[in-house]
């Protein structure tokens, strides 16, 4: 592949970045950088700030201290998959292609089929399962690319086949030299090349 | 940006009339105040005339804070909320998205139907226009005073108390001027004044709003 000759393109980095909640900061401060075609997984205790950590990056959060530094379009994939109920998967998935404003992305049908989700498309999507939920949610990584994935316990409520789908999903993302940040405490990605690791330390508490 | 905007406006829109009956809520209470209010006064013309203004305006009122409470608080629980600060759009220029599409929902109903209440109420024809002008330049402020209020109490667990006690000073002015503005019109007098100074709330909010309330909600959403 191309990519591996050329200098990589550094997509997102944190210089000493940190987020302060009632003036405590919540985790020691960070810094990594993740170039395209790169993945990094995201570890760390219950509560130990891996979410916090990746809103930051998302820009959902300002650093309280230190800095981050977003070279390319982000997305985030959170908890709450950001769906409207009462809309259609189809509606929902066409609604996030046109809010990111990309127009490269999968159409809905081939999105959905991706994921497991096909024929389901003019279903609401209040009447999902919580696994299809999570799956509707990578369709819409599908229909709205970006070039960096930031996404917060992938595997969770998945089945085994589902966590199959995000691990081949996470390696077309890096073979299209685009970047992936994953939290995760119970699976690690099963990728070609094996992912760097970032351990998310609790600030300890001073005095 | 122009895009998030606009597929923000669709969806709001869409999820309206999905919702059908809640959305016709405003229409619903301008005509029961219209219908109920001479019912309990009495049905005669001058007297309902010298009231129609106040009525048409607190029906508008109490349309624009009834979709109040709903305004962010789904977007902040599905998340759809913290994703205005992933994309591309300003988070600024949604919220103004948000507010318009409040207006177009609570306030133009009853700026559309204003007429055949004003009819209802025998306000004098020559105060219909002033009526109009003030409903087209103060409810938008209804729209962005109600919608910095509910950003602010999104973090209180049953803001709808404390969202009516933070608007109702707000819009007091916003009341006055524009039933001055109306009676003045309808006794032959110039409703210049009025309209300037309703203008000017408008600009006012127009300005400030959509940043404070961006800053609102950011705070909520950390």
């Amino acid at each position: 592949m191309g990519g591996t000759l050329q200098l990589m393109r550094i997509l997102i980095e944190t210089s000493q970045a940190t987020f302060s909640r009632a003036g405590e900061p919540v985790f020691e401060p960070i810094d990594l950088s993740v170039a395209g075609g790169r993945a990094l997984v995201v570890r760390g205790a219950n509560g130990a700030g891996k979410t916090t950590l990746l809103r930051l990056l998302a820009g959902i959060l300002r650093p309280s201290a230190g800095q981050v530094k977003r070279h390319a379009p982000v997305a985030f994939l959170g908890h709450l998959a950001a769906f409207k109920g009462e809309l259609s998967c189809r509606e929902n998935l066409d609604f996030r292609r046109r809010f990111s404003g990309t127009g490269s992305g999968m159409s809905n049908s081939r999105a959905l089929a991706r994921v497991g989700l096909a024929g389901l498309g003019l279903r609401p999507a209040r009447t999902l399962s919580a696994g299809q939920k999570r799956r509707l949610g990578l369709a819409g990584l599908l229909v709205a690319p970006a070039a960096v994935w930031l996404l917060d316990e992938p595997y969770a409520s998945l089945d085994d086949d589902g966590c199959t789908l995000v691990d081949t999903l996470l390696a077309d993302q890096i073979g299209r030299d685009g970047s992936v940040i994953l939290s995760t405490h119970q699976r690690q990605p099963e990728l070609e090349a094996s992912p760097e690791v970032l351990v998310v330390q609790r600030h300890a508490q001073g005095g | 940006m122009l895009s998030s905007m606009n597929a923000l406006l669709r969806r709001d829109l869409r999820l309206a009339v999905r919702h059908g009956g809640e959305s016709l809520m405003p229409l619903i209470f301008l005509f029961a105040v219209i219908i109920l209010v001479p019912l309990g006064v009495g049905p005669g013309p001058n007297l309902l005339a010298s009231i129609a203004p106040g009525m048409i305006w607190v029906a508008a009122l109490l349309a624009s804070l009834l979709a109040l409470e709903q305004l962010f608080r789904p977007d902040l629980e599905d998340g759809t909320l913290e994703q205005w600060w992933v994309g591309p759009g300003s988070p600024a220029a949604l919220v103004v998205t948000r507010l318009f599409s409040h207006w177009l929902i609570t306030g133009v109903p009853v700026i559309v139907f204003a007429p055949l209440a004003a009819e209802m109420l025998y306000l004098p024809d020559s105060a219909l226009p002033t009526l109009m002008l003030s409903l087209l330049v103060g409810t938008p402020i209804l729209s962005l005073v109600g919608g910095l209020a509910s950003a602010l109490t999104l973090g209180t667990n049953r803001g709808s108390v404390l969202l009516s006690i933070l608007v109702f000073p707000m819009v007091v002015p916003v009341l006055i001027f524009a039933t001055g503005g109306v009676a003045a019109a309808a006794e032959g007098l110039s409703a210049s004044a009025h309209m300037g100074l309703l203008t000017a709330l408008l600009i006012l909010a127009v300005t400030l709003v959509p940043l404070a309330t961006t800053a609102a909600l950011r705070l909520n959403i950390e």
